[in-house]
C-alpha cells in the first residue's frame, strides 16, 4: 500500500504521524482563496513543483490531484514488489470527486487566449486522473476505471476491486483514491456551512465542522492464487464490503443513520462476522454536527450496548474526499499489523445525544477485524472490513 | 413593510425556482418550511446567501434560519431590523 | 446465472423517448453540436421535484421512468441503481467555477455545487424511489457506461441483487464545447448526419443523451437481450483490435462468424476512426456492420446508445436503413457485438443475444 496525505508522503510517515498524535491541519498556503483566514485544511506539504520533479513530469503538465496519486501508487506497487505490472490481469480503480478540477478552475477563462494551458482541458474528466495514473504506472490493456460516489469513492474502488477479484475477473487490482484541495470544494462545502475555522473536532458535542484535505492511497489487492505463486506477504485482507444508500436526502445523512446500518451490516455478512468480532472502527467521523450524530446512533444500532473502541483520523489529515477511504483503509491495514489503535484527536465534550467516547489516545490492543465507514453526498454509505488473517473471517 | 414584503416573494420565487408558484400563493404568514411551500434545508442555505448578497446580513449558524425563515412575516422582521444595505 | 436486458430507455439526439418508434425517421442536423430532443418533462417529473434538477437529472429521469415502465418494474423491485457518466451534471460544475471566479468566492448557493457530484443523478434516483441499495457512480470517459454495466452483471450473477437500474448520462454544456473546439476534439466544419463517415475530417461531432436500463436475473415479458458478456481496455493499438476482439469471443465460447451485427462507434474523426475499420475490413465483413453515433453524437456515455441499439435489433429483429453501414442481408440476427472507444483509448466490447 502506499499513501501521501498531510501527515506524512509515505505509509511510514504516516504511521509515525499517528502514532505521535501529529495534526495536519493548518492554514491553506497553496490556494490562493479568500476564505483563507476562515477554515483549515489538511494541506500536503510538497509543492506541485516538487511533486513533479520527483515523478518526472514536466512543468504544469498535470492536476495536483495526478501527482499525489502517482506517488501512492508508486509506493503501493513498490511495496507490494511487483516488477512487472503487466504479468497477472492488472486492474485499476480508482476514486475521486475532483479529478483535475484545480486546474480547470484556475485556467476557466484562460485557455481561450492560453495555447499552453490547453493540456488540462480533458483533465475536468475526473477519470482522465486515473487514466494517467495507470498510465504513469504503465498499466496497458487493462480494466482501469473511476469510480465517482463523492467522499465514499476510494471505499467503493476498494469493494469494486475486491468483487471483481472474487468473480475471478482479475488477479490484481490497485485501488484507493486521490483528490487534491481545490478553490471548487472549499466553496462548495463553504456554501453547505460545514467548514470548521479551527481544528475539527469528531464526536465533540462543540464540533463546528470539517477540515478540508487533500490525499492519495491505494492499496494492492491480490488473489490467493497470486499471492501462493509470487509466495508473498500478506497485509491483511479485505473480508467485508458493503454498500447502501440512505435515500434520504441530497448531502445530509439521515438521523438514525439508516444507509450506514445497511452498509455495515451487509459488510459483516459478507465477511460472515458478528458484530461482536470487529475490534476497532475506523469511523467516517468528519465533525460536521449531522454525521457524528447520524453515524453514532449507526454504531449504536448495530452494536447495541458494545460499541467498539472506535476513533475518526479525520482530526490528523482533514477530510480529503474520495481519498478518505483509500487512506483510512491504509490506516486500518496498519493498525491490524501494528495492534493499534489511533487517537481521535482534539475529543473534549462527549455529546449530550449517546454516550459514545472516541478513543484519544494511542492504544495497544490485540486487533483481528477493523470496521472502517465511508460515507458521502447523495446518500452514499460505504463499509469495508479488514482482516489480519482470513481463517479468522 | 410591506413592499419588502412583496421583494422577499419575488426573491424567493426566483431564487428557489419556483416557478409554478404566484406571488399571491404566498400569504404573509405561512409556513416555508415543512406544511406550506415546502422548502427544505438547501433552500435554507440559499435563503442564507440571499440574506447576506441582498441585505448585507452574515448568519455564521444555519441554526439561526430557523427562526428567520419560518414565514415572509418574519423574514421582514428580521431583515428590518439587521439590514446593512 | 444469465443476466436479461428486460428494458431500455434513451434521451437522445433522435426522438427516442418515447420508445414507439425505432428510428424509422430520424431527425437530420447539419452541425457540429447536437442536442438532444427534449421530452415534456412535466409528464415524468412533478415540478416541485424539478426545480433543482439539473438537465443531466432530467433526462436521466425521463429515461429511468420509461425504463421502469416498460419491464413492469415496481420501485421497490430494483435492488441497485448503477450509474456511469464522464463528467456528471457539468452544466452546474462549470455555473459554480464561473461564479466563483466572477463574484471572488462570494455569495455562491449550494444547490450548483450538490448537483456537481458526479454521483447525484443516482443518488437522487435512489432518493425519489426510496432504493437503499448498492449505489455506484462510474466516471471513465468512453467506458462509463460499461463500467457500470460490468458491475450490475457481476452483482446479478452472483445472486447480490436480482433487479438493477443502470444507466448512462451525459450533457451537452457550452465552456464544454467552447474549449474542447480550442483542442480541435469538435469537428470545424458542420456536417450532414448521413455524411459524418465521409467528413475526412478530425474531431467529432458533440452531443449529450441518458440511457437506462433494467437488468435482471429474471426475464420479463418485455425482455430485449441477454448480456452475455462485456469488457473494457485503457489502451489498445489499432493492430491489436481484432486480436482482443477474437479472444474476447472465444473467450465466451462464440465463433467470429456467429456475429450477425457488429455495432462500430464511428464518429466521423479521420483520425481515430481506422480502429473500426481494422473490425469492419476483415474479422466482420461479411457481418451487417451497423453504425450510429452520426444520429446519436458523440458524448462519453454515446455507447449507451450503442448498447440501447443493439438491445432494440434483437427484439424488433429489424435493422433500421438510417443505422446501415453495408447491404448484408440477415434474416433473424441473434448475436450483436458491440465496439466502442474514443480517441484511440478506452475501448469497450460488449456481447448480446437474443432472449
Amino acid at each position: 500500500m502506499g499513501i501521501i496525505s498531510a501527515i506524512g508522503n509515505n505509509v511510514a510517515e504516516n504511521y509515525a504521524s499517528l502514532i505521535a498524535g501529529k495534526k495536519g491541519i493548518s492554514r491553506i498556503s497553496q490556494i490562493d482563496t479568500v476564505h483563507k483566514d476562515d477554515i483549515m485544511v489538511g494541506e500536503i506539504a510538497d509543492t506541485n513543483a516538487v511533486l513533479e520533479k520527483q515523478l518526472g513530469f514536466a512543468e504544469n503538465e498535470v492536476s495536483r490531484t495526478v501527482l499525489i496519486g502517482c506517488i501512492a501508487a508508486n509506493e503501493a506497487i513498490l511495496n507490494a514488489g511487483i516488477t512487472d505490472i503487466n504479468d497477472a490481469r492488472t486492474g485499476m480503480i480508482s476514486g475521486t470527486t475532483v479529478g483535475g478540477m484545480d486546474k480547470s478552475e484556475q485556467y476557466f477563462y484562460d485557455y481561450f487566449d492560453r495555447p499552453e494551458v490547453r493540456q488540462h482541458i480533458t483533465g475536468l474528466h475526473a477519470g482522465d486522473s486515473t487514466k494517467k495514473i495507470a498510465a504513469h504506472l504503465g498499466l496497458e490493456e487493462s480494466f482501469v476505471t473511476t469510480i465517482s460516489t463523492a467522499c465514499s469513492s476510494a471505499a467503493n474502488a476498494i469493494m469494486l476491486g475486491a468483487r471483481m477479484i472474487k468473480s475471478g475477473q482479475l488477479d490484481r487490482a490497485i485501488v484507493g483514491g486521490t483528490d487534491c484541495l481545490s478553490k471548487f470544494t472549499i466553496n462548495g462545502f463553504k456554501t453547505l456551512l460545514i467548514l470548521s475555522d479551527t481544528y475539527s473536532s469528531p464526536f465533540d458535542e462543540e464540533r463546528k465542522g470539517l477540515n478540508l484535505g487533500e490525499a492519495a492511497a491505494y492499496l494492492v489487492l491480490e488473489s490467493d492464487a497470486l499471492v501462493q505463486k509470487e509466495a508473498k506477504k500478506v497485509l491483511g485482507y479485505v473480508t467485508g464490503y458493503g454498500n447502501a444508500n440512505d435515500a434520504y436526502h441530497q448531502t445530509a445523512s439521515s438521523e438514525h443513520g439508516d444507509g450506514a446500518v445497511l452498509a455495515m451490516g451487509k459488510a459483516l455478512k459478507t465477511a460472515g462476522l458478528q458484530p461482536s468480532d470487529i475490534d476497532y472502527v475506523n469511523a467516517h467521523g468528519t465533525a460536521t454536527p449531522n454525521n457524528d450524530l447520524s453515524e453514532g446512533r449507526a454504531l449504536i444500532r448495530l452494536f447495541g450496548k458494545n460499541v467498539p473502541e472506535f476513533s475518526s483520523t479525520k482530526a490528523s489529515t482533514g477530510h480529503t474526499l474520495a481519498a478518505a477511504g483509500g487512506v483510512e483503509a491504509v490506516y486500518s491495514v496498519l493498525a491490524l499489523q501494528n495492534d493499534t489503535i489511533f487517537p481521535n484527536l482534539n475529543y473534549k465534550t462527549p455529546m449530550t445525544e449517546f454516550d459514545l467516547e472516541p478513543i484519544t489516545e494511542v492504544t495497544k490492543k490485540p486487533l483481528r477485524h477493523v470496521l472502517s465507514n465511508s460515507f458521502g453526498f447523495g446518500g452514499n454509505c460505504s463499509t469495508l472490513i479488514f482482516s489480519k488473517d482470513k481463517s479468522l473471517a | 413593510m410591506s413592499e419588502l414584503k412583496q421583494e422577499l416573494k419575488e426573491k424567493i420565487i426566483e431564487q428557489l425556482n419556483l416557478e409554478d408558484v404566484a406571488i399571491e400563493e404566498i400569504k404573509d404568514t405561512d409556513p416555508l418550511f415543512g406544511e406550506g411551500l415546502g422548502l427544505d434545508s438547501i433552500d435554507a442555505l440559499e435563503l442564507i446567501v440571499m440574506l447576506d448578497k441582498d441585505y448585507g446580513i452574515k448568519l455564521a449558524d444555519p441554526k439561526q434560519g430557523k427562526s428567520i425563515f419560518e414565514s415572509v412575516e418574519t423574514m421582514a422582521v428580521y431583515i428590518k431590523e439587521h439590514r446593512s444595505r | 446465472m444469465p443476466v436479461y436486458i428486460n428494458s431500455i430507455g434513451s434521451v437522445s439526439a433522435q426522438r427516442t423517448f418515447d420508445n414507439s418508434i425505432f428510428l424509422e425517421e430520424i431527425v437530420r442536423y447539419t452541425d457540429t453540436v447536437l442536442e438532444i430532443i427534449t421530452p415534456n418533462y412535466k409528464d415524468y417529473i412533478p415540478p416541485a421535484a424539478a426545480r433543482r434538477m439539473a438537465k443531466g437529472i432530467k433526462m436521466s429521469t425521463v429515461s429511468a421512468k420509461t425504463a421502469m415502465t416498460e419491464a413492469g418494474m415496481e420501485e421497490d423491485e430494483i435492488d441497485a441503481i448503477i450509474v456511469g457518466t464522464g463528467l456528471g451534471c457539468i452544466g452546474d460544475s462549470e455555473k459554480f467555477v464561473s461564479d466563483i471566479l466572477d463574484n471572488d468566492e462570494q455569495f455562491l448557493t449550494p444547490t450548483r455545487f450538490i448537483q456537481s457530484s458526479h454521483n447525484t443523478v443516482a443518488g437522487q434516483i435512489a432518493l425519489g424511489m426510496g432504493c437503499m441499495g448498492h449505489n455506484f457512480t462510474y466516471v471513465h470517459s468512453a467506458i462509463s457506461f460499461e463500467s457500470a454495466v460490468l458491475d450490475a452483471k457481476m452483482l446479478l450473477e452472483n445472486g447480490e441483487a436480482k433487479h438493477i437500474l443502470v444507466g448512462g448520462v451525459d450533457e451537452l454544456v457550452d465552456h464544454h464545447v467552447n474549449t474542447h473546439r480550442l483542442i480541435g476534439h469538435i469537428k470545424q466544419e458542420p456536417v450532414e448526419t448521413m455524411s459524418v463517415l465521409k467528413s475526412g475530417t478530425k474531431g467529432a461531432i458533440f452531443s449529450e443523451g441518458a440511457h437506462f436500463f433494467t437488468l435482471s436475473s429474471e426475464k420479463r415479458p418485455s425482455c430485449y437481450a441477454e448480456l452475455l458478456a462485456v469488457k473494457t481496455l485503457n489502451t489498445l493499438g489499432e493492430n491489436q483490435v481484432s486480436g482482443k476482439t477474437r479472444s474476447f469471443l472465444s473467450e465466451n465460447g462464440i465463433e467470429p462468424d456467429a456475429v450477425d451485427v457488429i455495432i462500430l462507434g464511428y464518429n466521423g474523426d479521420a483520425e481515430f476512426d481506422g480502429y473500426y475499420d481494422t473490425l469492419a475490413n476483415a474479422l466482420f465483413k461479411d457481418a451487417v456492420q451497423v453504425y450510429f453515433k452520426h444520429l446519436s453524437g458523440e458524448f462519453d456515455t454515446a455507447s449507451g446508445f450503442g448498447f440501447w441499439l443493439g438491445n432494440k435489433i434483437l427484439k424488433e429483429q429489424t435493422i433500421p436503413d438510417a443505422v446501415r453501414m453495408n447491404s448484408v442481408a440477415t434474416n433473424s440476427p441473434k448475436t450483436v457485438l458491440i465496439y466502442n472507444q474514443y480517441r484511440g483509448e478506452n475501448h469497450s466490447l460488449t456481447l448480446l443475444r437474443k432472449c
